[in-house]
């Protein structure tokens, strides 16, 4: 394990823990849409409650699925989603593979742990032709649930958000209103949309105005 | 006012419940369930409109879409108007106010009257093009009195207090029509297990069976609808949409619905006591299969004078008196050339009115319905029509003569029939507009005498839409195509659904009678109107035909037949019949009729959903947004990034302009400390043992020696040999780089990197990812900068370790981070890396340490001043997809040796690449310090010239420089490079030609000492 | 708005996740420099615009991020198939059942297809109705 900060050498890759090694105030991509009074305090009482789920580990894998899918089943304890458009979770339901394209998976841990895991899946996978990219800052998680939050799902992208379209264990990189987003169905109680950073803002302004009728509550933890 | 026409009972509406509505300034009551059609007809108000272009008066003709008259403008205030509704579709609530859409100032009375008397000899079809096209500069000024005079409706002057929304929707079958053929294909569809769509545009679901006579499995027709509707509401796969227009039809099944919400309560969501929700709706259907059971719309016979009040299309007057209770008149006289339309004249008299007679164009008409007429003692005048109504504010009375419809001749004597009503049936149209959407033709079917649609890939038709009409056909109809439908969706376990049995009816052939001839040719008889809307005539068509017009669509274009709001719904079968009978061809010879959508108008609310306003376009922040706003930044929109303009400062008690601010920014970096946000830059991760090969095919610069911890600039051309894009890469390690690209490039450069892995070189062991949005980006730049970086850095920032164009690993404020020594301002710069969770600590400690060196914030106008005075480009700025690197003056960036044949070498050996005298990139100084060129300006080497002068190039970046303290600008010139030291011309729209020495492209610091310091 | 099958994503999707990139199956010449200016002008300019069945390279832009290729109706808008890259097309206006099923005609002066010339002239020369 290399020092917060410092860099390691494998596969002529140059690995980056972006992580201070002093804890630092973080700012999830919603900060400024709390900030502008757009984030509720926790506990909403509408039919469609949006969290966001911030400072997780996302990492990016590329490269074939037979190089890549022993290698995460050992270190994350989880497949790699066999078909197009699977997600696999652990049982905890806080570490999960996304399949993205035939060479690219999504990768979400908890917040600390992708620069681990990072080294360790790139010591396993040795001289094998992959990439794995930390995108940790550049994206967040936030979970969708309540009796309406279909409905609001509906109004805001294209694709099939019913059960027959999207059942559990599915995730689709799709249109969000004017951006895109990746839709996933981690279970039936919940949506989550993984969303890149700059359009945070927008997505949660678009998100408060579609939930408006059903009454909508964000939050976004502090830490 | 009494509701003097409403009936003592029957009808569907609700008595009990008087509503108050306003028309035209007048008060008037209805009751719960009407239209606002319904109820002024129960007024007896007979006038709704002024025609478009001959002002007559016009009265309701129809009970749906197909009304071309009722057309009124909404709104009790002036932010709820609404132009263009149709007064029959239109729910009645209270407090409903309305007003003709023509007749400008009143429609009684008339300022436009006058042409209307004029008439036929003073605006003949064409009248428009030939009167006012020419000239063609005066259109404008007749338009504005045409328009109002004419009126088409207005759009409301505020803003709308409703919202409107979409909601994407999918099933395996949409069906489209809730009339007989609609519910039973829903039923057939639901109950083989089909996701179903069951949508209707009007106020109920059923359709035609809402006002028919006759009976399903031994009970009413509504009574059937009931329990169907109630079966289909209770199931969970059954999505039923009343109230629901399918407006569109599009490729592959997808239908846009468009849902009125509550546009039937009040004039807003909110006086309707729903404040928040949804005025109207569009649902956006993608449908596995569409089931069109859109019925048919009864065809009105043309007849002189048939456009004046009283004169209605015959199924209406039964739906009037059968769902509304209102019979619009006393006594009545029926045309037809079918049997169906008999059935108005047995409404009509149950209702306890006068029917006149019935006269019908068939000679020996004998079908069942006939027959009850004749029983029940109505008169049938066989072998006539009616030729010409009589009467102005209101019909008085019917001309009836025998025909001959092969020679299109009257051959008997007119009779006068006193009547204040004359209903006309001239047969049904299928409503075939949304299978001809994408441009499938109908086909025309003179057995039928109506168009059926042509085949559409994935939809099924039933009932009406293909001119099967009889009851009991219709709902097996529909069985059969719900079936089919959900069978070619995947479920192919339908069981047959059993349909209702109704009492046959023996009925005789329908007559091919579009136009009735009349005593005096056509041209010289009284108008016969084919579209009221358009106040388009009989004898409108013939001359259109005479004047050379011979298909319907140039038809249709001289005349104006079919272009009003209501799509010709009525008239545009009896126009194509009316053109053939003059060019003496069949109808189909004459052309077919597709519609575009929308089937009916849309409001602009609910095409626009909820991307208005704020949402309109989505608005990308960087990490540091807060900061920017929190510090006074001006923004720019950069794609949709919100990026910092520039950040002006209080200066007693002002703010400072545009101009100071710059100039104060661009004066910090030459002289101290400047700081700009650069996390907008594209920042593409690239990783594998071919990313430098990769690299050196998709840059035209070299790439092979590029060692880890070093930073090089490139340049990315098409393989036209034009500059796309241009950015630093940097080594990260033997296998790994980082790649930025310009702002608005970021994801077409990724995308570009992808193409050409995935098709031409997919041997290369690579992979592009993304990291834009992971790191934040910031630029410490000016003489200080060094200072300031050693101040919160563990970077060695000695000028030898840390070279320019080096990147160095470490921490910023104690935050990981990558610094790598570019610069774009020609200063010393470091451009700091941090993920971005991380950015906004990184930033205000860099302010914290910064405030004794003066760090200064720069936006956008800063750092472009800054880059043009190194001559230092932005590609989409000073390049426009037409430049080479070679026109840029960057031979230097070019590896023309390289061993691959990178994108773009081969066509700079073109002949039109390799020209000499082509737009090459130079500066321009003008001769007058305080111009600031226009960007855009063209260059002219001979001010005195003629017009059209010789444009030699232009100005592509110009700004106002504080350290040169004058304008400069770049510019591209046809063989600029040779023509240093001249002088050029830049004649502006004014007047005024400013004049301009031609200059090197570096304007400040031409060694570039200073950001080597 | 196209319903287009993604033939890595394995199910259909909105036209507006997608992005089209013009005429399929075109090769940059390997050795660009032995080619003629002329060779290499229609390499990058001239490209096909048939009436009819079209072979077409897009990319599921905002899912998957990959291209493939696409046949098409160019008249009635029906997409045949999609294939990934490297495959080729099963469906072509070459096929007599294809061009009757889907009615192909050929336009005036122009070509059917992807490859079609004039010294092909055969392939332009029915029309059925
Ligand atoms: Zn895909």
């Amino acid at each position: 394990m290399s020092e917060a900060g410092s860099e390691t050498n494998v596969s002529n890759v140059a690995v980056f823990d972006t992580h201070p090694a002093e804890p630092i105030d973080a700012e999830s991509p919603l900060a400024w849409s709390r900030q502008r009074g757009l984030v509720d305090a926790a506990g909403g009482s509408g039919q469609v409650s949006a969290i966001e789920r911030p400072f997780l580990g996302h990492l990016i894998l590329r490269g074939g699925a037979i190089t890549l899918d022993e290698a995460v089943r050992a270190e994350l304890g989880i497949n790699l989603p066999g078909q197009p458009l699977g997600l696999n979770v652990d049982a905890e339901g806080s570490r999960s593979v996304q399949w993205l394209s035939p060479d690219e998976w999504l990768v979400i841990v908890p917040g600390g742990e992708e620069f681990a895991l990072e080294n360790r899946l790139r010591e396993r996978l040795g001289d094998a032709h992959f990439a794995i990219v930390n995108v940790s800052g550049g994206q967040t998680l936030v979970e969708l649930s309540g009796d309406k939050a279909r409905d609001v799902l509906m109004k805001s992208v294209t694709y099939d958000v019913h059960s027959h379209g999207l059942p559990v264990g599915k995730a689709v990189g799709t249109v969000f209103a004017k951006t895109s987003i990746n839709l996933r169905r981690p279970s039936e109680a919940c949506f989550e949309l993984v969303v890149r950073r700059s359009f945070a803002d927008y997505c949660v302004r678009w998100l408060r105005d579609a939930g408006r009728e059903y009454g909508v509550s964000v939050e976004s933890p502090t830490s | 006012m009494s509701q003097n026409n409403r009936l003592s009972q029957g009808g569907r509406i609700d008595r009990s419940r008087v509503l108050t509505f306003t028309f035209n300034g007048q008060q008037y009551p209805g009751f719960a369930g009407d239209t606002l059609a319904s109820a002024l007809l129960a007024n007896g108000v007979d006038v709704v409109n002024r025609s478009f272009k001959y002002s007559r008066p016009r009265g309701i003709t129809a009970a749906g879409p197909e009304e071309p008259n009722a057309i009124v403008q909404l709104g009790a205030s002036e932010a709820a108007q609404v132009p263009n509704v149709r007064a029959t579709q239109q729910a009645l609530y209270d407090g409903l106010v309305a007003r003709s859409t023509n007749g400008w100032p009143n429609v009684q009375r008339d300022v436009m009257s006058w042409v209307g008397k004029l008439g036929g000899s003073f605006m003949p079809p064409g009248f428009y093009y030939k009167t006012f096209m020419a000239p063609a500069s005066m259109w404008m000024t007749y338009e504005k009195f045409i328009r109002k005079g004419a009126g088409l409706g207005r759009s409301p002057a505020e803003s709308d207090p409703d919202i409107y929304d979409h909601l994407n929707q999918h099933c395996d079958v949409l069906v489209i029509g809730a009339g007989p053929a609609g519910l039973t294909a829903a039923l057939a569809a639901a109950r083989a297990g089909a996701r179903v769509i069951l949508c209707d545009e009007q106020e109920e679901m059923g359709g035609s069976l809402l006002d028919s006579r006759e009976v399903l499995e031994g009970a009413s027709a509504t009574e059937w609808v009931e329990r169907v509707v109630a079966e289909l509401a209770d199931m969970e796969s059954v999505t039923l949409l009343p109230r629901t227009t399918a407006n569109g039809y599009h490729d592959h099944n997808f239908v846009t619905l468009h849902e009125r919400c509550t546009e039937h309560l009040a004039d807003t969501a909110a006086d309707a006591g729903r404040a928040g929700e949804v005025r109207s709706r569009l649902h956006r259907v993608r449908a596995e299969r569409v089931v069109l059971a859109s019925g048919s719309h009864e065809r009105p016979l043309v007849y002189a004078n048939n456009d004046v009040p009283g004169n209605m299309v015959a199924g209406a007057i039964s739906v009037y008196l059968r769902r509304y209770g209102v019979a619009p008149g006393q006594r009545l006289v029926l045309t037809t050339n079918n049997d169906h339309a008999y059935r108005t004249a047995l409404d009509w008299k149950e209702a306890g009115r006068e029917v006149v007679a019935v006269v019908d164009s068939r000679a020996n008409p004998d079908g069942d319905r006939v027959k009850q007429v004749r029983d029940s003692g109505i008169r049938v005048i066989t072998g006539s029509a009616v030729m010409e109504a009589s009467g102005s504010q209101r019909v008085s009375g019917a001309r009836v003569v025998a025909i001959d419809t092969t020679r299109f001749v009257v051959t008997g004597k007119i009779e006068e029939l006193a009547c204040d009503t004359i209903a006309s049936s001239g047969g049904y149209s299928p409503v075939i507009h949304l299978a001809s959407h994408t441009g499938k033709r109908p086909q025309w079917r003179e057995d039928l005498l109506g168009f059926v649609p042509g085949e559409v890939k994935g939809m099924h038709f039933a009932g009406g839409v293909q001119a099967v009409y009889a009851l009991g056909e219709t709902l097996a109809d529909g069985a059969r195509a719900g079936g089919e439908a959900a069978k070619a969706a995947g479920f192919d376990q339908a069981e047959a659904i059993t349909v209702p049995s109704v009492e046959a009816c023996a009925e005789s052939a329908t007559s091919a009678l579009y136009q009735v001839p009349h005593e005096k040719p056509t041209l010289r008889a009284p108008k016969q109107f084919v579209d009221l809307q358009n106040d388009v005539t009989a004898a409108g068509v013939e001359l259109a035909t005479r004047e050379g017009f011979e298909s319907i669509e140039h038809v249709k274009r001289y005349t104006a037949l079919g272009f009003g709001t209501d799509q010709g719904k009525l008239g545009n079968i009896n126009g194509m019949a009316i053109a053939a009978r003059c060019l003496h061809r069949s109808i189909p010879e004459v052309g077919t009729t597709v519609f575009r959508p929308n089937y009916t108008p849309v409001s602009f609310g609910a095409i626009v959903g909820r991307h208005c306003g704020e949402l309109f376009d989505p608005e990308r922040y960087t990490a540091l947004h807060q900061w920017h706003v929190e510090n006074g930044a001006e923004f720019e929109d950069v794609g949709h990034w919100k990026r910092p303009w520039y950040f002006p400062r209080q200066v007693d008690g002002k703010t400072e302009t545009m101009h100071d601010a710059v100039a104060r920014e661009c004066l910090a970096v030459r002289q101290g400390v400047g700081i700009l946000d650069a996390s907008t830059l594209g920042k593409i991760d690239i990783q594998g043992p071919d990313a430098r090969e990769f690299l050196g095919r998709i840059y035209t610069n070299k790439w092979a020696k590029l060692a880890p911890g070093r930073v090089r600039y490139g340049l990315m051309c098409k393989d036209d040999g034009m500059l796309m894009d241009d950015g630093t890469t940097s080594c990260l390690a033997e296998n790994h780089f980082l790649m930025t690209t310009t702002t608005g490039g970021a994801a077409s450069v990724l995308e570009w990197l992808e193409l050409w892995h995935q098709t031409e070189w997919p041997e290369l062991q690579v992979y592009f990812n993304s990291v834009t949005d992971h790191f934040a980006t910031m630029t410490v730049t000016g003489p200080e900068a060094r200072k300031l970086m050693a101040e919160v850095t563990d970077i060695d920032l000695d000028r030898e370790q840390f070279k320019f164009m080096d990147w160095k690993q470490g921490t910023v404020a104690g935050v990981p981070a990558r610094v790598f020594r570019i610069s774009f301002t020609g200063e010393l710069a470091f451009e700091i890396n941090v993920q971005a969770n991380y950015a906004l600590h990184v930033w205000k400690a860099l302010f914290a340490h910064g405030e004794k060196y003066d760090l200064t914030p720069y936006g956008t106008e800063t750092m472009h001043v800054l880059r043009a005075e190194k001559g230092l480009i932005i590609a989409g700025q000073d390049t426009d997809g037409s430049v080479t690197p070679e026109d840029l003056g960057m031979q230097w960036a070019v590896g023309y040796d390289k061993p691959f044949p990178w994108i773009g070498k081969r066509a700079l050996t073109r002949p039109d690449t390799a020209r000499e005298d082509r737009k090459q990139l130079v500066g321009l100084k003008p001769k007058d310090p305080k111009v600031v060129l226009e960007e855009g300006a063209q260059i002219v080497l001979d001010r005195e010239q003629k017009i059209p002068m010789t444009m030699m190039g232009h100005v592509t970046s110009s700004y106002y420089s504080p350290v040169l303290e004058s304008g400069f600008a770049l510019a591209v010139l046809k063989g600029g490079r040779n023509r240093m030291g001249e002088t050029v011309y830049l004649p502006m729209s004014d007047g005024t030609t400013h004049e301009a020495e031609v200059v090197n492209t570096v304007f400040f610091d031409p060694k570039w000492e200073r950001q080597n310091v | 708005m196209f319903y287009i099958h993604c033939p890595y994503c394995g199910e259909r999707r909105e036209e507006e996740e997608f992005h089209p990139n013009g005429q399929a199956h075109l090769v940059r010449p390997a050795d660009p420099d032995s080619v003629s200016d002329e060779e290499w002008g229609d390499y990058l300019f001239f490209r096909d615009n048939p009436r009819g069945i079209h072979h077409e390279m897009w990319v599921h832009r905002l899912g998957c991020r990959k291209f493939f290729n696409i046949t098409r109706n160019t008249t009635t808008y029906e997409i045949l198939e999609t294939y990934p890259m490297g495959e080729q097309p099963t469906i072509t206006a070459e096929t007599a059942k294809v061009r009757h099923e889907q009615g192909v005609q050929t336009a005036d002066g122009g070509w059917q297809t992807v490859g079609a010339r004039p010294e092909n002239s055969t392939l332009n020369e029915e029309t059925p109705s």
